[in-house]
């Protein structure tokens, strides 16, 4: 986009000479309170809204040289309420865009069907109207109606706002899920700082009047706010935030105070840390306990003092590392590897040696990790 | 006493005659105000600003007793079928427009952006999208004109025998056969009833995709529209 302008007959200006170079393949989000020209700069892109001055390029290639139509069709839109046509079963709305194009009747619900899938919805559901669905369903169906013709661009207005707080967390995963394996090009409109970090390769933070304030990947936006208005929209845990772009790996963990279930006595007693992490054969973390209240070959799990929820190394961030030892009443977080079995404790203090290093070495990692 | 479906001759119709007769000059003034309606309808929704004119003009119309429209139409078109007809097709708009608007409205915004984003023109939005998730508003205004206009043909016996069940009413006084006005008013209103049924099977058929529980709502919106059932005879 280059230097586009929206300004409306009564002079007001929605958009304000905004450059953005939205790169292939990956999320872009556009953020900013209400009123900050993010869904017209969005609408813009498939003309539903024409600007007033300054060109948009798809490919090198103007978009006003376009058909409207045939660029509509080109690019997949998904709203809030996912606006699907109560008239239609489930299939024939997902087989929309396809049929419009001149694809056969079969062929068109065998990819119906196919993005029904892509999406995690049952292809049970396919005979069924929108309105014997779940909120939640109904914006899969959006988001599988808008892949339908395979388009390389997504355009994604604000799609996950009006469902709850757990249907929205997974709508978002499944995104992200989807996006690892078709790479489109997304444009995403929130008004959601956090589903704004989660998703977005790059966040183009927009303030009031129609002006970009920022644009950077996540961790670039925590480390270096351009300036007040982008950090108060940021809100005030930016610090906090940001261990969501630092990996857990480089954590170093202790196995001293990890004893197993059957121990002996003297394992128990050979121990000096304040606290003992018992798990069970498998290697599965049972809980805390001080040495002196574990009586060897007669532990009682129902005593032990929980362990809160723990982490996995490598995959999880340093932010949930934080929140484990946080959580934990011992103060020490738990790692586990994928299947569960403890590989070591590490507490608070380290953790922090570890975000003091981070901050120090000024690298958040490029590798996206959910928070 | 002749029995109660002894019509008199000078009606030169049976029974069912009368019966078919009445069908056609009810319910083909309710296709023709559709006809009429729809395009009408559709001009409302574009150029809001033609909506209150619109609205108001069919209420005028609406407001104009049938004989008046009658002693103007005889002129032109005689004591025919068609000068029942014409009035009774004018009289349906007053509640078909609004029911086609309030129809074609009632299509959320979100669809109607959903459809424009796919690549949809404004024919294919109107023929594809708006009217068919307006049938259910479309249809409960049918029901409504359709009975209303079965019950007003009965007004043409006015003009030579032209009222089909309604001239038995004239001849119950002719001929002093109580009986026959009982056989008018009674087949008048179940012919009404099988119809607004037949309609009702219809909009059932046609809205598979409606939630079972609010299938009646659109109908209580439409006949907000009429206050009242319009007298037979004004």
């Amino acid at each position: 986009m280059e230097s586009v302008t929206k300004r409306y007959p009564d002079g007001t200006v929605a958009v304000d000479r905004l450059s953005l170079e939205i790169p292939d393949r990956s999320i872009t989000v556009l953020v900013g309170p209400s009123g900050c020209g993010k869904t017209t700069t969005l609408r813009m892109i498939n003309r539903m809204v024409e600007p007033s001055e300054g060109t948009i390029l798809l490919d090198g290639a103007d978009i006003q040289q376009q058909a409207v139509t045939t660029l509509r069709r080109s690019m997949g839109y998904v709203i809030q309420n996912a606006g699907l046509f109560q008239h239609r079963t489930i299939l024939d709305n997902i087989a929309t865009v396809p049929r419009m194009l001149g694809w056969g009747k079969q062929k068109s619900r065998a990819r119906a069907a196919e993005l029904m899938e892509r999406v995690g919805l049952d292809t049970s559901l396919g005979k069924r109207y929108p309105y014997q669905l779940s909120g939640g369903q109904q914006q899969r169906v959006g988001v599988a109606r808008a892949l339908a013709a395979d388009p390389p661009v997504l355009l994604m207005d604000e799609p996950f706002s009006a469902v709850d707080p757990v249907v929205r967390k997974g709508l978002q995963d499944e995104l992200l899920r989807i996006q690892e394996e078709l790479g489109k090009t997304i444009v995403f409109v929130t008004h959601d700082i956090d589903e704004a970090m989660k998703l977005g390769t790059r966040v183009a933070v927009m303030r009031t009047g129609g002006r970009l304030a920022q644009f950077a990947p996540p961790a670039e936006l925590l480390s270096d706010p351009a300036d007040a208005f982008v950090e108060d929209f940021l809100g005030a845990d930016r610090g906090i935030r940001r261990l969501s772009f630092f990996p857990s790996a480089g954590l170093e963990l202790t196995t001293g105070p990890v004893v197993p279930a059957d121990a002996g006595a003297e394992r128990i007693a050979a121990s000096d840390a304040p606290y003992l992490l018992v798990t069970d054969a498998a290697g599965r973390p049972l809980g805390w306990s001080a040495p002196g209240d574990l009586t060897a070959g007669d532990i009682v799990p129902e005593r032990l003092l929980p362990y809160g929820r723990p982490f996995v190394p490598g995959t999880d961030s340093l932010r949930a590392a934080l929140d484990c030892a946080v959580l934990s009443p011992t103060g020490w977080a738990v790692a586990v590897d994928a299947d569960g079995r403890v590989t070591g404790v590490v507490s608070q203090a380290a953790i922090g040696e570890a975000i003091r290093s981070a901050h120090a070495a000024g690298q958040a990692d490029d590798a996206k990790v959910a928070p | 006493m002749n029995g109660f479906f002894d019509i008199p001759s000078d009606l030169q119709h049976s029974w069912w005659g009368l019966i078919g007769l009445h069908l056609r000059e009810a319910l083909l003034p309710v296709l023709a105000g559709l006809l009429l309606a729809l395009p009408l309808a559709q001009l409302c929704v574009r150029l809001r600003w033609l909506y209150p004119p619109v609205l108001g003009l069919t209420t005028v119309l609406y407001a104009i007793p049938s004989l008046a429209f009658f002693v103007v139409l005889i002129d032109y078109t005689g004591q025919t079928e068609l000068t029942v007809m014409i009035p009774l097709a004018v009289y349906s708009l007053v509640v078909l427009v609004p029911a086609i608007v309030d129809g074609v409205r009632s299509v959320p915004e979100e669809t109607l952006a959903a459809a424009k984003a796919m690549g949809f023109g404004p024919v294919r939005r109107y023929v594809q999208v708006q009217l068919p998730i307006a049938v259910p508003a479309i249809l409960a205004g049918l029901r409504v004109a359709t009975v209303s206009s079965i019950s007003l043909v009965s007004v043409g016996t006015l003009i030579g025998n032209q009222g089909a069940l309604g001239n038995l009413l004239a001849d119950a006084q002719k001929y002093d056969r109580p009986e026959l006005a009982v056989n008018s008013v009674i087949t008048t209103a179940v012919l009404a009833v099988l119809c607004d049924a037949a309609l009702v099977l219809a909009r059932n058929l046609l809205t598979p995709w409606m939630p079972r529980g609010t299938r009646s709502r659109p109908e209580s919106a439409a006949s907000r529209e009429l206050t009242g059932p319009k007298e037979t005879v004004r």
